[in-house]
């Protein structure tokens, strides 16, 4: 059976440096556009984005076009699902039509992995719930690469609502294979002592000016609005204690890099000027989006 | 009408009663047990290489009607427990209507009674509604045939309002049954809160929710003097207090299911709900106390908290799919393994944790006397063996649902014929 990218937990090392290496081919030189390759002419991607989201989708939809794969693009509002129809009827209708991959996004953590005990058709994992989020850790290593050179024995630290960031436990997993320093830094009641435990080369620190002391990379997260359930923190306390500004950016590493997976608020989780200063890799974390997930897609077309 | 059970091993934990034997059952009723009993014109039922038992007894279940009978009916959950050995078993009131009234309760006797193969006993709300905040018409549903209140699956948050159904529980000299489970802490949650909930992203049920309410309820049950049970105990903190509360005289019991004793957070295969319960199946440290919790005699009884969803239901998104599993047709097979083949407890022990202890628990008398093999009392027997390898395939159940982990797996020693009043209900296919 066709594999898909449900996770990162479950990759190995050496398929994610394929990933990376082969992103890396994929990446436009200077001003210029992705480049057209039409590996994967014939192809047909289904996006099926059951939550919203602007830059994964076109992503995603970019990807499959350079790759010369033909999409389209499905998300929820527009869909059966609205009428009652269950997830597995609605991937099963999909699969009929015979797609070479499903991307997904779903709110429900493992969604994608549930399907996929399921269904024949590949599903390449856009972000199920709290859980994961592999294509944006896989863009962010290849982002630190191009910058850092390297992975391994880095410190990275990365700050807000861990508990409910894919984001976050996708990164954590990456960067636990290629044994970087992680540092999880955000409220107690958003960061749990047992995450510590999810892999290894992990600590917790509850202070952000000793989490970003010596950090090669800083990852910020967004604060999530729509997940706040958890009593934690009120607004206006969380940007004074964990909100990322230039006096906490001076304390990391003078080359440091500051990354954020977007969409970022401003003022909340992150100052204007670190946002649009030199150090600041949002964009080019939203570049890297597309090589990478052309790296992905290819080699779930082409097996 | 006579029924001759012939040289079995013969196992009552209430009388001792540990030999070879003959059991006689006369009208319905038990009317002796000794060694080479005459036939006298009875049916014959050859037991030689077998336990003979009193009938088992699941003082937890859910058979989901009224209003959720594509799930599971009166009728087809009664015959999944004979399936299992089971001779009577009590369900919980969380059908549609809730059973918090005695026209539900005479509903279930009366359905039971026309179309159930074993015995079933009501158990009423506690709640109106189970709604936790009105006590149900409690007096009425145990004149009724109810007997033992609980709000299973809901459990009573409001201290005060528990306090009273406790009062009222004593004075009626019923059980009051509570589902632990703070859900303020528990808010949300899809399982066990651990390293396994976080790497999964599930929001977790901690241990504590559990923890909480079974210390305030034992609070409670001094203050009221209540028969108070712990339904499905999971968490090593509840064993404990459980087994203090019994230590300062209180009337305080508990059960564990099998899957609580057999799986932990550990054996779940990742968002597959057919390991979705409540409490969840928890760490190696509470599995591990819970055992130890019967072998102490801390926990009195297993009980199956049956729960059948229809494949609809539980073929969803994790956090959408119902808690629950069922568990009669397995519990027998997952509790010889887990408790007597390991050598964790004997065989008459086992045996007691489904019979005297559960009858104990319930108190059921003259009439209605069940859990032993002594003269007078109902005239039920649990026949099984003890190692025979067996597959459990769910396909063949007799349950309408098919929500269990345990399918396909490989059991040593199973029920082989269940006898209700004197009559065979069930009998493993060859015997």
């Amino acid at each position: 059976m066709p594999k898909g990218l449900l996770g990162i937990e479950e990759l190995e090392r050496s398929e994610i440096e394929q990933i990376l290496e082969r992103a890396k081919v994929f990446q436009p030189h200077g001003g210029q556009t992705f480049g057209k390759v039409n590996t994967c002419t014939g192809r047909m991607v289904v996006n099926l984005f059951f939550e919203n989201s602007t830059r994964t989708r076109s992503s995603f939809e970019i990807a499959a076009k350079r790759l010369g794969a033909e999409t389209m693009s499905i998300t929820a509002s527009g869909s059966s699902v609205t009428k009652g129809e269950s997830l597995v009827d609605t991937l099963n209708t999909l699969v009929a039509m015979r797609p070479s991959a499903i991307v997904m996004r779903h709110a429900a953590s493992g969604a994608p992995h549930f399907l996929a005990r399921h269904l024949t058709t590949p599903i390449v994992n856009a972000g199920d719930g709290t859980h994961e989020h592999p294509t944006q850790a896989l863009l962010d290593a290849r982002t630190i690469m191009d910058r850092c050179g390297r992975l391994d024995g880095l410190r990275v630290a990365i700050i807000g609502d861990i508990a409910h960031s894919r984001v976050a436990r996708s990164n954590i997993h990456l960067l636990a294979k290629f044994g970087v320093d992680i540092v999880l830094c955000g409220p107690p009641a958003l960061v749990p002592r047992d995450l510590a435990r999810i892999a290894t080369g992990i600590t917790i620190e509850y202070d952000l000016r000793r989490a970003v002391q010596g950090a090669d990379v800083i990852m910020m997260l967004r604060v999530q609005l729509e997940r706040m359930h958890e009593p934690s923190m009120q607004p206006g306390e969380y940007f004074r204690f964990y909100g990322l500004r230039p006096e906490h950016v001076a304390l990391a590493n003078p080359d440091a890099i500051v990354m954020h997976p977007g969409p970022m608020n401003r003022g909340r989780e992150i100052s204007s000027e670190v946002a649009d200063s030199q150090q600041s890799m949002i964009l080019n974390q939203v570049e890297n989006g597309v090589s990478v997930r052309m790296a992905v897609l290819e080699r779930v077309l082409l097996q | 009408m006579k029924l001759l059970i012939q040289n079995g091993r013969v196992i009552c934990p209430e009388t001792g009663h540990d030999a070879v034997a003959d059991v006689l059952i006369e009208d319905g009723r038990i009317a002796g047990v000794g060694p080479g009993l005459p036939t006298g014109g009875a049916g014959v039922i050859d037991a030689a290489g077998l336990i003979v038992a009193p009938g088992f007894i699941d003082i937890h279940v859910h058979l989901r009607e009224p209003g959720f009978e594509y799930a599971e009916t009166i009728e087809s959950g009664a015959r999944a427990a004979a399936a299992g050995g089971f001779t009577t078993i009590c369900c919980m009131p969380n059908t549609n209507p809730v059973n918090d009234s005695t026209t539900v309760t005479s509903f279930i006797v009366e359905t039971a009674r026309r179309k159930a193969p074993i015995s079933v006993f009501p158990i009423g709300a506690i709640t109106k509604g189970s709604q936790g905040e009105e006590l149900a018409s409690i007096a009425s549903m145990v004149a009724a045939g109810a007997v033992a209140i609980s709000d299973d699956g809901r459990p009573v948050m409001n201290a005060r309002v528990i306090r009273r159904a406790m009062e009222t529980a004593r004075a009626l000299d019923i059980p009051l049954i509570e589902h632990c489970e703070d859900l303020n802490l528990s808010a949300g949650g899809d399982m066990h809160e651990s390293v396994d909930s976080i790497r999964l992203g599930l929001r977790g049920i901690p241990s504590a929710s559990e923890d909480v309410m079974v210390a305030r309820d034992i609070i409670l049950a001094e203050l009221t003097g209540a028969r108070y049970h712990v339904a499905h105990i999971s968490t090593k903190n509840a064993v404990a207090m459980v087994a203090f509360a019994k230590q300062r005289g209180l009337h305080v019991t508990s059960e564990a299911t099998p899957h609580h004793i057999a799986l932990d957070t550990g054996a779940m295969k990742p968002y597959d709900s057919n390991y979705k319960m409540k409490p969840p199946l928890r760490c190696t440290h509470d599995v591990n106390a819970c055992i130890d919790g019967i072998v102490s005699g801390a926990i009195d009884c297993l009980a199956t908290d049956h729960a059948p969803h229809a494949g609809d239901d539980k073929m969803q998104e994790f956090e959408k799919c119902p808690f629950g599993i069922t568990g009669l047709e397995t519990a027998l097979g997952i509790s010889l393994e887990v408790l007597v083949h390991s050598g964790k407890i004997s065989l008459p022990r086992l045996i007691a944790l489904y019979t005297s202890q559960p009858a104990r628990i319930m108190g059921w008398k003259d009439a209605e006397a069940r859990g032993a093999l002594k003269p007078g009392y109902v005239g039920d027997v649990t026949i099984f063996h003890p190692e025979y390898p067996w597959v459990y395939d769910v396909k063949k159940s007799e349950s309408k649902s098919s929500n269990t982990p345990f399918n396909g797996r490989t059991f040593h020693g199973g029920p082989i014929m269940t006898i209700v009043n004197g009559q065979v209900v069930w009998r493993a296919p060859g015997f």
